[in-house]
């Protein structure tokens, strides 16, 4: 789950972390009101979408004027914002942010995330902050500089003094950084984020430290002990079928083909997209009913899949091991009669209780295509893809 | 010879009463493994499945025996169940739960490792002896005794590739999920270094997925060490790389992590790769010459 840059700056207020004045709105009316409150005599305004790139979208921008908030607000509330970390259709923008501007001396990078190689929450601080981060990291990996979290004793001092030495930075404010670098930790484990981003960390012109964007992202395991956060989920800013999926605990990823899939297991339902490419088709999904499917979500997922119009076949591919066959073939039986599917549905069963759920497919009387390998169900889902 | 179960091995099951352990023990017991207990706090001195439940692992090591535990708890106590294992003197942990907080698991994983348990999962299918003993939820049918090490990141992936390796007439010496979550217990290294060392076992199934870079240092580790022939299937080649959020990720990953750099570093290690998931079996027979 992402927090919405206003999101994740309150969280930052709430463990006392420097960020600029500023305050989230939702109409015109209100981004005026707010630059009026606000005070001084420049802002920004920033579009808040689940996705960086805003600022060479042109999500973000600088006005002197609260009439400008207004105007800006008005371009983008109800839009969708286009950036190279978004599809082709953008995120909507519902909320803009209007803060304080803030004199930029210098942009830093600091970021942190959970490093799956050196299995550690790791820290990485660069001198080069702003849009091209990606950039030096790749051309000059010498100019990012990393200090792994232990697990048991957490970070300490020396490791945000490391970092600042390396940020070049002055005897003030290393003292800031630390206090910022371990208030920044300490936020991380207690609200099981999986990624936390300020870029740029700036050095405003009266030489302090303040976080000028925030990129939080928490990990889905832990949101039944993260209640407040899970809250002001966004759901808007993700495809409406993945949000109905994971109402029914379906793992589903909408693509461009036309051949729906339904899997059980994330490994194999990439390897069936694979398979069906490799067989010249096009898959218009991934979806992973899981371990402890039942004919419900079996039928839910039919649901989900055919509400992509692009899908000219479904092929189901279930290789049982938690997961029953014949409880599949109850769900596939279920949904097949009940919901009027007009496209080919192929299956292939395999595992605990195939043999039972081949049986029951067959005895339907269903115009359902069985399939014995997956190689066979990938041929002949791509073969009546193409015919209808 | 097999890698880390056999017939001899004592085993308890944590979360015993519940319905997905129970389930799964009694095909384990029908298939040879020698359950001698189960834990499910608040029901000890009960019997389930005709055998001992216990309030704790302490007591059920003391009363049996029992060196590796198979683990079915819902994802928010995992972590305590883990290390009360561990610290118990259970030597062998397979965690089946998925949905354990990562920062959970940087704990466990970090401490087990201390205690010089050996953790296999979480979020994983478990491990199979064939012929033995299984700790884990695989459908034992699909197995067969044999001369093929399987090792994969994925569950029904996992089945797939075990399959055809029977289809083939080759069999398993042994089968280990090793879970899709980002801290697994085991890594596709320690896995592959007990293969090596594992007389019964004569070539090696990988089966590995997009994100990580744990199968890039497989692939180094099969090139510095690993003399027995590696086939292998990276499934995601037509992933889509998705919506993404901030740099960190890609930062980190320093352009590692596709199905592309994965199939590029194996090969590259003098490992047979096939580009579909159906190949593996005949792969391993072109490899092999059997």
């Amino acid at each position: 789950m992402n927090l919405h840059e206003y999101q994740a700056k309150e969280l930052f207020r709430e463990y006392q972390i420097p960020v600029s004045i500023g305050k989230a709105v939702d109409s015109p009316e209100e981004a005026e009101a707010a630059a009026n409150s606000i005070g001084g005599n420049k802002w920004v305004v920033k579009a808040q979408v689940h996705a960086g790139g805003r600022g060479k979208a042109g999500g973000v921008k600088l006005i002197d004027s609260p009439k400008e908030a207004s105007e800006f607000a008005n371009e983008w509330l109800g839009k969708n914002l286009v950036t190279y970390q978004t599809d082709e259709n953008g995120q909507p923008v519902s909320k803009i942010l209007v803060e304080t501007c803030t004199d930029i001396e210098n942009e830093l990078y600091l970021g942190a995330v959970i490093d799956r190689e050196s299995q550690r929450l790791v820290f990485m601080a660069s001198e080069e902050g702003g849009v091209n981060i990606e950039e030096v990291a790749e051309k000059t990996p010498e100019k990012i500089f990393k200090t792994p979290i232990d697990p048991i004793s957490g970070a300490n001092k020396d490791q945000a003094v490391y970092l600042a030495e390396n940020l070049n930075l002055s005897e003030s404010q290393t003292e800031e950084f630390v206090d910022l670098f371990l208030k920044l930790s300490k936020l991380f484990l207690e609200k099981d984020l999986s990624l936390l981003e300020i870029n740029p960390l700036v050095i405003n012109s009266e030489k302090k430290l303040i976080c000028l964007d925030a990129k939080i992202n928490l990990d889905s395991n832990a949101l039944y002990r993260q209640e407040e956060l899970q809250k002001i989920n966004d759901e808007s800013q993700e495809d409406a079928r993945e949000v109905e999926a994971s109402r029914w605990d379906l793992n589903y990823v909408a693509l461009d083909g036309n051949i729906g899939c339904m899997v059980n297991g994330a490994g194999l339902a990439m390897g069936t997209m694979d398979i069906i490419k490799l067989y010249g088709g096009d898959p218009a999904n991934f979806l992973d009913v899981g371990g402890t499917v039942d004919a419900k979500r079996v039928s839910e997922a039919f649901k989900i899949i055919l509400s992509d119009d692009n899908v000219k076949a479904v092929l189901i591919n279930i290789f049982g091991g938690i997961v029953r066959c014949d409880v599949i073939a109850d769900g596939v039986i279920e949904a097949v009669s009940q919901m009027e599917i007009n496209v080919p549905v192929v299956v292939r069963l395999e595992g605990n209780q195939a043999e039972l759920g081949t049986q029951k497919l067959d005895e339907s009387g269903l115009n359902i295509i069985g399939a014995n390998s997956l190689e066979e169900a990938a041929s002949k889902v791509v073969e009546v893809s193409k015919r209808s | 010879m097999s890698i880390l179960i056999d017939e001899n091995t004592k085993v308890i099951c944590q979360g015993f009463t519940g319905s997905q352990a129970t389930q799964h023990s009694e095909q384990c017991i029908d298939y040879g493994t020698n359950l001698v207990g189960g834990v499910t706090p608040g029901k000890g001195g009960q019997t389930h499945l005709d055998l001992p439940v216990f309030d704790s692992v302490n007591e059920a090591v003391k009363e049996t025996e029992a060196e590796a535990s198979l683990i079915f708890v819902p994802a928010r106590f995992c972590k305590s169940s883990i290390l009360e294992s561990a610290e118990s003197g259970i030597k062998l942990i397979v965690c089946i739960t998925e949905g354990i907080p990562t920062i959970d698991m940087i704990e466990v994983k970090y401490r087990c490792d201390e205690m010089g348990v050996r953790l296999i999962g979480p979020n994983c299918p478990g491990i199979i002896t064939p012929g033995k003993s299984k700790m884990g939820i695989m459908p034992a049918s699909i197995h067969m005794p044999g001369k093929v090490g399987v090792i994969s990141r994925s569950g029904t992936l996992t089945y797939e590739a075990v399959k055809q390796t029977t289809d083939q007439g080759f069999g398993q010496s042994s089968c280990v999920g090793i879970g899709g979550d980002p801290i697994p217990g085991t890594s596709f290294t320690d896995v592959l270094e007990m293969f090596q060392n594992d007389e019964q076992t004569e070539a090696i199934v990988m089966v590995g997925e997009i994100g990580g870079t744990a199968e890039e240092a497989a692939a180094q580790y099969i090139k510095d060490n690993v003399s027995k022939p590696v086939v292998s299937y990276i499934a995601g080649v037509t992933a889509p790389s998705g919506k993404r959020m901030g740099h960190a990720g890609a930062i980190i990953a320093g352009g590692k992590g596709t199905a592309e750099d994965k199939f590029k570093a194996l090969e590259s290690a003098g490992v047979h790769t096939v580009k579909s998931p159906a190949e593996i079996g005949k792969g391993l027979k072109e490899l092999t010459g059997w």
